[in-house]
């Protein structure tokens, strides 16, 4: 079926003319009244607008969340839980609008919103509920009269900067542990990519106490070092860019704040040879694995962008890969049956096509694709690229940066060491992905691959409950997890003596 | 002498109008995801250097700079900054604006490759 664009008859999602911030449980317009244009990458037209705000808003919301936050700090882990389980619920029962709502804002097919994107936001909540009421503090006896009491406390107020490749299911990322953990949020949403978020917090609005979860929107410079830089955040997540990343470690320097960040990767996808030592199922299955670059347009940190193939099977495999490329149907995002949708701006766009033009300068062989794709009618306006596979080498700049569109590098290896000398051979650390029959190959592999995350006859699944964060120049920390928990906690060590005696010092 | 980083007509414009905005101003190339693979421009000094940054070249008077890291797979290559229609990437100063910087590139020929590995 085809989604009625919204704003049309028939539409399950309906936008408003523009989008005010979030603030103290209140819709509040930007102290300065300025807004800007947000374009869906579906037709390149203006759909709506959102809050250009600046350091006066942020403010604000900091002052929403202070005052939210020492009421909240002390709920009990049962009614947090609660509260998240029943965001979880309103999103679910809302799951076809949030998507619909999130492939206009950001692109991407309502295929992948319908089944990936919104489910797993749904989960991640669920997911940090039973964390936080599991969680359970230490108790270390240190000798018989002298015991160390370990309780969790929550941070405070912290700010949070997400990316536009998944605005909600990042946002969901990093609301949930820090909810759960009992601290208030002031996040700020891509200015790419404004208003998908803000259309769910619509529907959860009632739920969640007035200053836990404060939405500004605006630019990166005009609130982003803002809300970095203020002395009233205890802690600050960050996903998108290295240079980005490591400005806001700086900014964190100036109050000794931690920060968490995930910066991208390159991340390699090695096929073994005993891969095609059977038609048969599981052949069919790392097809797909290859295939996996295309998800989301490939806007993914993790897209799995360089394919390291055995050299012996390689002649083969790129055959059945290709068509496996040539099958992906791309065309209007709002069609449930498209696999690939549009890239997010017009500046990505742009971006990949000085890549594609990059690879073929750099000497590679476009296998595939390699150019924009100029979809037909209303269409004409968005952002659309064809699926590319170049075959190349791993010293290339299109093996080595992350171009986050659809394009895959691919090479060859000729055993084991020199696969994972490839795999290695690059500043990133997040994604990795290994395909072998072998339990064994298998194993050594995900082990020797400096990344994160090792997917293992597997690729692009996001369950919550598996760690994500990276190596290298991929990040710090990890989210995903309960361990993401620690990210958003203080530790609190109530060291007792029960002597009655003095200890004799003075 | 080779030039590992130059700008079109349409960058120099940029740059003029954002210096004429903000005073002083930087350039560094970004890697990584989203806003990755940029050039991110700058207030001088707001975007805090180290011995491992690698000064690259400058244009239109702004001083352009690099990972010495991403150098080591860029150098075999040109870049030759540019500015199109569009708002940029977040936190650069051309996200405000209209029109954004992007990176291209040409990669050099053997000799000017062999000039580039002299500079270091």
């Amino acid at each position: 079926m085809i989604y009625a664009n919204p704003n049309t008859p028939g539409a399950v999602v309906n936008f408003k003319e523009k989008y005010d911030n979030f603030i103290g449980g209140e819709w509040v317009a930007p102290v300065k009244g300025q807004y800007f244009e947000n374009k869906t990458p579906v037709t390149g037209q203006v759909f709506t607008k959102a809050a250009r705000s600046t350091v006066e808003d942020i403010e604000l919301a900091l002052d929403a969340a202070h005052a939210a936050k020492d009421a909240w700090g002390k709920t009990s882990a049962t009614e947090r839980a609660a509260i998240l389980n029943k965001i979880a619920d309103r999103i679910e029962e809302n799951l076809e609008m949030i998507a619909v709502a999130e492939t206009w804002d950001n692109g991407k097919a309502v295929r992948e919103t319908l089944n990936a994107d919104i489910p797993l936001a749904v989960d991640h909540f669920r997911y940090f509920a039973s964390a936080i009421r599991a969680q359970e503090g230490h108790t270390t006896q240190l000798d018989n009269d002298t015991v160390a009491y370990h309780f969790q406390e929550p941070l405070g107020v912290v700010g949070q900067i997400i990316p536009w490749n998944f605005p909600i299911l990042m946002a969901a990322w990093k609301i949930a542990p820090a909810l759960a953990a009992g601290n208030c949020i002031v996040m700020k949403p891509a200015e790419q990519t404004p208003v998908s978020l803000l259309v769910l917090i619509e529907t959860i609005q009632d739920i969640l106490p007035k200053g836990v979860l404060n939405i500004v929107n605006g630019f990166g410079i005009e609130v982003g070092k803002p809300l970095a830089t203020n002395k009233r955040i205890a802690k600050i997540a960050f996903t998108g860019s290295t240079a980005v990343g490591r400005q806001i470690m700086q900014y964190a320097t100036e109050n000794i704040i931690p920060v968490t960040l995930e910066l991208g990767g390159k991340s390699p996808n090695v096929f073994f040879e005993d891969v095609m030592a059977a038609d048969d199922e599981y052949l069919n299955k790392a097809i797909e694995g290859f295939v996996m670059f295309a998800l989301n347009s490939g806007e993914i940190c993790t897209c799995p962008s360089r394919a390291l193939i055995h050299e012996s099977i390689y002649d083969q495999f790129i055959e059945r890969a290709l068509e496996r490329v040539k099958a992906i149907k791309i065309g209007n995002p709002l069609d449930t049956e498209v696999m690939m949708g549009a890239q997010a701006s017009e500046q990505q766009k742009q971006k990949i096509l000085s890549y594609l033009q990059l690879g073929k300068e750099e000497g590679a062989e476009c296998l595939i694709g390699g150019e924009e794709n100029v979809l037909a009618g209303d269409l004409a306006g968005g952002n659309y690229i064809k699926p590319t596979v170049f075959k190349g080498h791993n010293k290339m700049r299109i093996f080595q940066e992350e171009i986050f569109g659809p394009v895959l590098g691919v090479t060859t290896f000729k055993d084991f060491d020199e696969a994972m000398e490839i795999a290695n051979d690059t500043e990133y650390g997040l994604g990795a992905g290994v395909w072998s029959r072998s339990g064994d190959t298998a194993y050594r592999a995900g082990r020797a691959i400096q990344a994160g995350r090792v997917w293992t006859n597997t690729y692009h699944q996001y369950p919550a409950g598996a760690a994500f964060g990276g190596y290298k120049l991929s990040g710090i920390g990890r989210e995903n997890h309960a361990m993401m928990l620690d990210h958003y906690q203080q530790t609190k060590c109530i060291l007792v003596n029960y002597k009655e005696e003095a200890q004799g010092f003075f | 002498m080779v030039e590992r980083v130059i700008a079109t007509k349409e960058a120099l414009k940029l740059i003029d109008l954002i210096k004429s905005r903000h005073g002083a101003i930087m350039f560094y190339q970004s890697g990584g995801c989203c806003e990755g693979s940029v050039p991110m421009c700058y207030v001088e000094g707001d975007f805090k250097l180290g011995d491992n940054d690698i000064y690259l070249g400058t244009i239109g008077d702004v001083p352009f700079y690099i990972h010495r890291a991403q150098y080591e797979y860029f150098k075999h290559t040109q870049l030759i900054i540019d500015a199109m229609v569009g708002r940029g990437a977040s936190f650069s100063l051309d996200s405000v604006e209209e029109m954004h910087f992007i990176t291209k590139s040409k990669v050099f020929t053997a000799d000017e490759y062999d000039e580039v590995n002299k500079l270091f």
